[in-house]
């Protein structure tokens, strides 16, 4: 392997983690939900696998502990925003705070143990190539499928979804889900294989960092690609540059990937034709049907 | 009821209840549907018509009372179940997706395979076929109302429907559209689907209609041929007495322009909006001019152009009462004696969670010197003129200083307009001021704006509803695509000829202008 | 689905008071059955979590402590999300309260005067306002999303911190520990009594300031305008962007404030950690209180209460401290849940209904 293709690697290894969690907000936002608890929903899929991978010893578990832990807070999470109508938001963001305490209080007896390890595939860690048919299958279903044409339906009119008989609620609930599965997904993938290991607050504003990717990529899966890449590129960057030891702060270096994500931010919402055209109409808003 | 043949009737509604709350929408409601008719549904608004037909379309569940499909007993659970059955509707606000395309947006309604190419050849064929033309590929945000009607009723037809419902489709089209609409209504009744036809437009039923059934506050009140009624006999019926008929038509003689717009443009706003070109009109002291046109064709960025929600380039754009005002905002515009009613009631005329006498001080903090004391609030003052706008205007409700949005539709746009003729204003300007308000309620404001007007005012009234603006107009305007018309004497313009400037008419001659210059 | 959610007319003003209440209830239900779980006995275990903090006076004491920067951050973040506003960033804007008020003694050791006190202050809650107004710049400018670049600049200042700290301003006597030198003097504030500072004052003021402001002020009521019908507002002639500056000017001034009052005492130096994640707890002050000034002063004690309580689980209970992140997610989850009942009401669907019009075969 060569250094290009070596570092290439690190690159896609850092951006995975934040590819799944924005692919699945992306889907959430496609159906008009706002989830901001991503950070919350990845840091217990994160404690989840890390937990059950370490009890059975068996990491293919852990994964599978760490999407249904995210699932289960995303089902929090749609329990209030949708069934009770609360607003998303502020739920999203008690569901971040929750998901950092309770995975705090769960995690606290893994702190320092060696966890297992999610084997590699022609050195690859295996959850790459899932992330790629993953990111193939959100595109042909949003936009080649019936589904997905009712997932964007719902997202631009929930008024006019449910005029046509369209179960505006139970559509959300699934799209909240598969959310709440990517995002765990992806915190299953910090502790199991990116750094095989538990530690409180691991997933560090990665969570938010996928959120920002989604306005970033203006709802569209391949831009989403990009947009994670650029940032995994951040993070590496980062990180060797701190290994030369260049007399730049290491605090510097390590805030590169919030500051960048400011700048895309800023500049993405700068151009309002990338961001209004795709933007969800009725992102954020409440739905409550007359009966 | 006039007949109850059991098998003959394509549809029976028997009995019909629904409540919401303590509302009763509809009170024990029957209806027949004929096969091959078109029937008509005639009430004011809030007689419950909607109410029914989404009962009958399955989008609501009848509190009580039986749904008959060729003479069975059916619970229409959902609309999807009313397609499998074969009827179809077409809503007054459609139920569109505005970011879709047409093919796509259809495909929503239709059940099976999911074919796009297959779909598109589909509407292309049917949209000839019928006269309705549509391209499948275009993003319904950027289509007029009119394109819009027709994807709704194409979405229908590509159902092969029994029954069509309508829900007051000539709304929002001009009058050569709507001709043209009914010529497809009628062969669709010839090819034998029934159609059921919402309306308040008497006019058209009597055209269009075979027979009609009457509601007033959620009850029938009539079942007739619409054939052999007058429209004076169909609107006693509807609204159960003699209509109140606006008075003091005599217009005062012209006194000088208080409102004067020269060449106003706005760029649009967003994908989906209108840019303004080139508007000039002026509005005298003492005379109420309507400014006629099809929704979507700028009203609302006119308005706000007008009020200062929207700056405009030049100061000189916006005369108020001989001073420039085109770049200062809507509190300026304010305190130079100008009064602005907006469109929507909840969310920009009001604030649906505030009280009545917090809204007024939504409008006229600063204007009224005595609503506010060094940046504090007086409430007590802000009370009282709420109750004085309530009392002179007759604004029903439940409990005092009420939230705005506990309110009934009219209630609230009585308080909304009364709120800024209370403070006499010299200007007026008034956007849909009768829209989906009941016929009491639109005769107090009308009679109020006119009124207005003849104390020495300009009052400009945009509107999409032709009888309103020749009850109350001394001079029309009429805009399209963000382009306004000369402003005729009232009695110079004909329904034809407003609908001819609707379709743009103006706009050709404006560009054939340019050109020469 | 038989249980539906039906719209009341106006909002209910019983269920406003009583939803706090209720949620505070729930989850004190929730942690008598998490005692039970772990095998405490649950009136015990509620007695030391929540009553026992109460009874003691160093205690009580150190409930108001707590309270002070969560009640000043907590107001500020209320008028915030009265409007619309969502500055979830309190704590960088806390940290850079500190940095720029701990400047004043890390840079000029030997300066002792009132005036002193008074500089650290107003750079703190300079510091404070112009790491908010960087979010609302973004905003008001480029239309960026709020929520996201506040909460990056959190991340932001905290390595900024940690940088000081560990860098140019550490302590040269602190034995390479990553610290500032320990205020002292004029550096820090004066006490109330006992333990409580002057700083509690700061946060009862400012809560009842701002409670006027928007009950009675005009001011007030162009932000509850602008936050609950953005277009009424433009109607009124407010300005939106303004509206915006102004938020996020204020709850980061008072952020700052809080952030130099907690190292100008409790803390007395700088370091890496100086908050127990106060500006996010403050989000949960914010709407325990209904968004409501004089309701944060509750929810602030209520919080702090939390806090003591996880340490008193920690020490009789053996329990973790961490618990008491947990208590206080779970508490605003209920508190979101039951503002429902506010603009709603539970209404059981009549299903006999259909039975009517079932085809008779």
């Amino acid at each position: 392997m060569d250094a290009a293709t070596a570092i290439l690697l690190t690159i896609v290894t850092a951006a995975t983690p934040l590819l799944l969690a924005a692919l699945g907000e992306l889907v959430t936002e496609r159906s008009g939900v706002l989830n901001l608890g991503v950070e919350g929903m990845m840091v217990m899929g994160a404690v989840a696998g890390f937990g059950a991978g370490l009890l059975s010893g068996n990491p293919y578990l852990g994964i599978l502990a760490a999407i249904l832990a995210g699932m289960a807070m995303a089902l929090l999470f749609g329990f209030l925003t949708l069934t009770l109508v609360t607003n998303q938001v502020a739920t999203g963001l008690s569901l971040t705070l929750l998901g950092l305490g309770l995975s705090g209080l769960l995690g606290e007896s893994f702190v320092g143990e060696p966890g297992v390890r999610l084997p590699k595939w022609l050195g690859i860690d295996i959850l790459i190539p899932v992330s790629f048919i993953l990111v193939a299958a959100v595109s042909y279903v949003l936009f080649r499928t019936k589904i997905g044409l009712v997932i964007r339906a719902v997202g631009d009119s929930h008024a006019s979804a449910h005029a046509l008989g369209y179960r505006v609620i139970l559509v959300r609930y699934a799209c909240v889900l598969f959310g709440g599965a990517c995002s765990g997904l992806a915190g299953g993938y910090l502790s199991l294989a990116y750094t095989p290991q538990w530690v409180e607050n691991m997933t560090a504003g990665r969570g938010w960092i996928a959120l920002a990717l989604v306005v970033f990529s203006s709802w569209l899966p391949w831009r989403v690609v990009v947009g994670a890449y650029l940032f995994g590129a951040v993070y590496i960057l980062a990180y060797t540059v701190q290994t030369f030891a260049l007399g730049i702060p290491s605090q510097l270096l390590l805030s590169l990937p919030y500051i960048a994500t400011i700048l895309a931010l800023v500049l993405i919402s700068a151009s309002q034709r990338l961001t209004r055209s795709n933007a969800p109409a009725c992102l954020g808003q409440p739905f409550v049907p007359d009966r | 009821m006039t007949d109850n043949g059991g098998k003959n009737h394509l549809l029976e509604a028997l009995h019909i209840v629904k409540t919401f709350g303590s509302l009763r929408a509809n009170d024990d409601v029957s209806l027949f549907v004929r096969p091959s008719e078109i029937h008509a549904l005639l009430g004011e608004n809030g007689a419950g018509k909607s109410t029914l037909v989404k009962i009958i379309y399955g989008a609501l569940q009848p509190t009580a009372g039986e749904l008959r499909w060729h003479g069975a007993p059916v619970t229409i659970a959902s609309p999807a179940a009313a397609r499998k059955l074969g009827i179809g509707m077409v809503f007054q606000h459609f139920s569109l997706f505005e970011a879709l395309s047409v093919a796509e947006n259809i495909a929503l309604a239709l059940p099976g395979a999911f074919d796009i190419a297959a779909l598109s050849q589909k509407i292309s064929r049917i949209s000839k076929e019928y006269g309705l033309p549509l391209e499948p590929s275009a993003i319904v945000g950027d289509l007029s109302v009119g394109e819009r009607q027709r994807i709704e009723i194409i979405r229908c037809l590509l159902q092969e429907p029994k029954l069509l419902i309508m829900d007051e489709p000539t709304a929002v089209l001009t009058p050569q559209e709507a001709d043209q609409l009914f010529l497809v209504l009628e062969r669709l009744a010839k090819e034998g689907c029934s159609i059921l036809y919402i309306s308040h437009r008497l006019e058209e039923v009597k055209r269009l209609c075979q027979s009609a059934t009457i509601l007033r506050q959620g009850k029938v009140v009539a079942c007739v041929d619409p054939r052999q009624e007058t429209a004076a006999s169909l609107a006693r019926l509807m609204v159960g007495g003699d209509i109140h008929v606006v008075r003091a038509k005599a217009k005062s003689q012209s006194g000088k322009p208080r409102l004067v717009l020269d060449k106003v443009a706005l760029k649009q706003d967003g994908p989906f909006g209108v840019s303004l070109r080139d508007i000039s009109l002026a509005v005298a002291g003492g005379e109420v001019v309507a400014i006629a046109g099809v929704a979507g064709n700028g009203q609302s960025e006119l308005f706000d152009a007008i009020s200062g929600e929207k700056l405009l380039a030049r100061e000189e754009a916006l005369v108020i009462d001989g001073k420039p005002c085109g770049r200062r905002g809507i509190t300026e515009r304010r305190k130079m004696g100008a009064a602005f009613v907006p469109e929507e009631r909840l969310g920009h005329g009001a604030v649906p969670a505030f009280r009545l006498s917090e809204n007024v001080i939504l409008t006229r903090y600063a204007s009224d010197k005595n609503l506010t004391k060094s940046g504090t609030i007086g409430r007590d003052a802000a009370l009282g003129v709420s109750e004085r706008v309530i009392k002179s205007f007759d604004v029903r409700k439940g409990k005092p200083d009420p939230e705005a949005r506990a309110l009934s539709g009219g209630n609230l746009q009585k308080f909304v307009v009364g709120r800024e003729l209370d403070r006499n204003p010299a200007v007026l300007i008034v956007n849909q001021p009768t829209w989906g308000v009941d016929a009491g309620a639109a005769a107090t404001i009308r009679q109020a704006l006119v009124d207005l007007a003849r104390g020495g005012a300009a009052v400009l009234v945009i509107s999409q509803d032709l009888d309103e603006i020749f009850e109350i107009a001394d001079r029309i305007a009429v805009i399209s695509r963000g382009q306004l018309s000369e402003a005729y004497p009232a009695s110079d313009l004909t329904a034809e000829k407003i609908g001819l400037l609707m379709a743009g008419e103006h706009e050709v001659k404006e560009e054939r202008h340019a050109a020469r210059a | 689905m038989p249980l539906v959610l039906e719209k009341r007319a106006e909002r209910s003003t019983r269920m406003a008071l009583l939803s706090p209440v209720i949620a505070i209830a729930l989850t004190l239900i929730t942690g008598a059955v998490l005692f039970a779980i772990r095998g405490i006995d649950p009136l015990h275990g509620l007695y030391v979590y929540f009553v026992e903090p109460l009874t003691l006076m160093w205690s009580v004491e150190q409930l108001i402590v707590k309270a002070t920067p969560l009640v000043l951050i907590g107001v500020g973040l209320a008028v915030c999300y009265t409007a619309n506003v969502w500055n979830i960033g309190a704590e960088g804007q806390f940290t850079m309260g500190a940095i720029f008020g701990g400047m004043i003694p890390v840079l000029f050791p030997a300066w002792q005067s009132p005036l002193t006190l008074i500089t650290m202050l107003l750079f703190g809650i300079a510091g404070g306002m112009g790491w908010a107004a960087i979010p609302a710049w973004l905003k008001t400018r480029f239309n960026a999303n709020e929520i996201l670049t506040s909460l990056m600049l959190v991340y932001v200042a905290q390595l900024l911190l940690d940088w000081l700290v560990r860098g140019p301003w550490r302590d040269p006597q602190g034995f390479n520990f990553p610290k500032t030198i320990t205020f002292d003097g004029w550096q820090l504030l004066p006490m109330l009594s006992g333990s409580i500072h002057l700083g509690a004052l700061f946060a009862l003021v400012a809560a009842l300031i701002l409670a006027f402001v928007m009950a009675r002020m005009l001011k007030g009521f162009e932000i509850r305008v602008s936050g609950n019908a953005p277009r009424a507002g433009r109607f009124a002639g407010f300005s939106r962007p303004r509206t915006i500056m102004f938020c996020f000017l204020l709850s980061g001034g008072l952020a700052g404030l809080a952030g130099i009052t907690e190292v100008a005492s409790v803390v007395a130096q700088l370091q890496p950690q100086i908050s127990p994640g106060y500006g996010f707890t403050a989000i949960i002050v914010a709407f325990l209180g209904r968004l409501n000034p004089i309701g944060a002063i509750f929810a602030g004690l209520m919080l702090a209460l939390s806090y003591l309580g996880g340490e008193a689980a920690q020490v009789s209970l053996g329990l973790s401290d961490r618990i008491a992140k947990v208590f206080q997610g779970i508490l605003l989850f209920y508190i979101l849940a039951c503002d429902t009942l506010i603009l709603y009401r539970f209404r059981w669907l009549k299903t006999q209904v259909s039975a009517t019009v079932q085809p008779a075969e």
